[in-house]
């Protein structure tokens, strides 16, 4: 598998998931260290949209064939969007992370809270720390 | 898990593949190499290697070893002659389960390969009533063990081997050089698929290896995560899941493997007695109906009412759906009854099935 990508721009939680703010909106996924840390991905369990998610708290699960993972949500909102496409090709989570494996977008309550987060650097150095 | 972790002769061969290694009963072994799934499909369409090196060989031999096995193993050993293996069980006296093995007749003693999980409790089992004409012996560490499964099994085996291996029919067993390393080729296997199982020296394992790898269309190497999602398929039992010692080979389906009618076994009067009685449950397998993957320990729930627990359960790489298979009240342990898996909090419709869950045979090829 290929080295490890973390895109600059985006926020990061330190349950390695990411954010990605689009307007009043923000899209959420996990991050190279996550997807690979769980393996092949082949169940995503997502919320309904509607649900309100609150940061820190699990919003939905991943599953590899051996291990369930929750997702964590960076930041509160309101789900307003499922990604489909990795409900139906989990394994899209894997293969782009940052990209086609999104797996929810949500509209913001609090956008401030976006503040508390990583930026890829602090992710990088965070990791980093991990591997110690 | 902590301090040194036992290796096989492969280990830098598993590394070398970046191969996920993790803790099993004690060894460092590669759980996948970088995806189960298509490690899983390459086993059931063309063939793949498993380095099953871990897994315990208990030697038994002298005068009275045929007649110490019938005493102690739940399948009638005297059915089998040299060149022949068997399925069967060493149980407590009460009945439970202290391992599932198969045991080899070789022509001049036999040999037990067992969990590795269990190998030293098969050893003391086995040494409590060691008659004086019987010894026991403990070959784990002196052989490596690697299973090629697989439909093309025989085409990459086939340069590497003499003819002998090809003759065998399965369970059956030989002696046969691979790759010019001595080996016991035996045709067995936990995947549901035919192939073979291939026990040498522990310093010929890397040779026979490398020369399964350099074959024309060299097996896929397999982890134990595959290994795990071929037997759930087949409904094959893992001891520590589905087996142990608070379960008898009755409640496990495996009666097919005990010799009721006329084995004097250790724990063979509670088998009698379960038999003819029943037993309150029985291991079931099944299938979601609905998206989701049951796990061990999820809940069984029948009308509301939580009865049973689920011993293994995964995605089914080859029916991609949730399988597993758990003890549940025997009069709904058969196929064909309505389930739900309480998978962490969402009720998840299943229903039970016949083993295998998938159309395919060990016997064949």
């Amino acid at each position: 598998m290929a080295e490890g990508t973390y895109p600059a721009g985006l926020r990061y939680h330190h349950e390695h998931d990411w954010v990605r703010t689009e307007g009043d909106e923000a899209v959420f996924g996990i991050t190279w260290y996550a997807q690979d840390a769980l393996g092949e991905i082949v169940y995503y369990d997502p919320p309904e949209p509607g649900t309100a998610i609150a940061k820190d708290s699990a919003y939905g699960e991943l599953e590899s064939v051996k291990a369930v993972s929750d997702i964590y949500a960076p930041a509160s909102g309101e789900v307003v969007a499922v990604n489909q496409d990795v409900m139906d090709r989990p394994e899209l989570v894997n293969e782009d992370p940052y990209g086609a494996g999104w797996l929810i977008r949500v509209r913001l309550s609090d956008p401030a809270e976006l503040d508390a987060l990583m930026d890829v650097d602090a992710y990088q150095a965070y990791l980093a720390g991990l591997d110690g | 898990m902590s301090g040194a972790q036992l290796r096989t002769p492969l280990h830098a061969r598993h590394v070398a593949l970046g191969a996920r290694l993790a803790g099993f009963a004690g060894w460092e072994m590669p759980l996948l190499y970088s995806s189960p799934s298509a490690e899983h499909r390459a086993v059931r369409s063309a063939s793949g290697v498993f380095d099953v090196s871990h897994m315990g060989q208990l030697e038994v031999a002298g005068a009275g070893s045929r007649a110490y096995l019938q005493s102690m193993l739940t399948n009638d050993v005297t059915a089998i002659g040299p060149g022949q293996g068997q399925y069967s069980l060493l149980l407590q006296d009460d009945g439970g389960t202290v391992d599932d093995l198969i045991v080899y007749a070789l022509p001049d003693r036999y040999l037990l390969v067992v969990n590795a999980s269990n190998t030293d409790a098969c050893r003391q089992r086995l040494a409590e009533r060691l008659p004086g004409d019987v010894t026991l012996a403990d070959r784990s560490r002196e052989l490596a063990m690697l299973a090629l499964q697989g439909p093309t099994w025989g085409e990459v085996l086939g340069p590497l081997a003499g003819p002998s291996p090809f003759d065998l029919d399965y369970f059956e067993i030989t002696e046969d050089a691979v790759a010019g390393v001595p080996c016991l080729v035996a045709r067995t296997g936990y995947t549901g698929e035919a192939g073979v199982e291939l026990m040498c020296p522990w310093d010929g394992a890397l040779a026979v290896w490398d020369a399964l790898m350099d074959a024309p269309a060299p097996p896929a190497p397999c982890g134990l995560v595959a290994r795990d999602t071929l037997r759930m398929e087949m409904g094959y039992p893992l001891y520590g899941q589905e087996l142990s010692t608070e379960r008898t080979p009755i409640e496990a389906g495996l009666a097919w493997a005990c010799d009721l009618e006329g084995g004097g076994f250790a724990g063979a009067e509670v088998l009698r007695a379960q038999r003819a009685e029943g037993t309150a449950e029985r291991l079931c397998i099944f299938s979601l109906t609905e998206p989701g993957i049951p796990r061990p320990g999820h809940g069984v729930v029948v009308e509301g009412d939580r009865v049973g627990t689920v011993t293994s359960g995964t995605l089914s790489p080859t029916l991609e759906v949730g399988i597993g298979m758990a003890y549940v009240p025997s009069e709904v342990a058969g196929a064909d009854h309505d389930l739900s898996i309480d998978v962490r909090g969402k009720l998840k419709a299943a229903r039970t099935a016949r083993r295998p869950l998938v159309g395919t045979s060990p016997k064949k090829g």
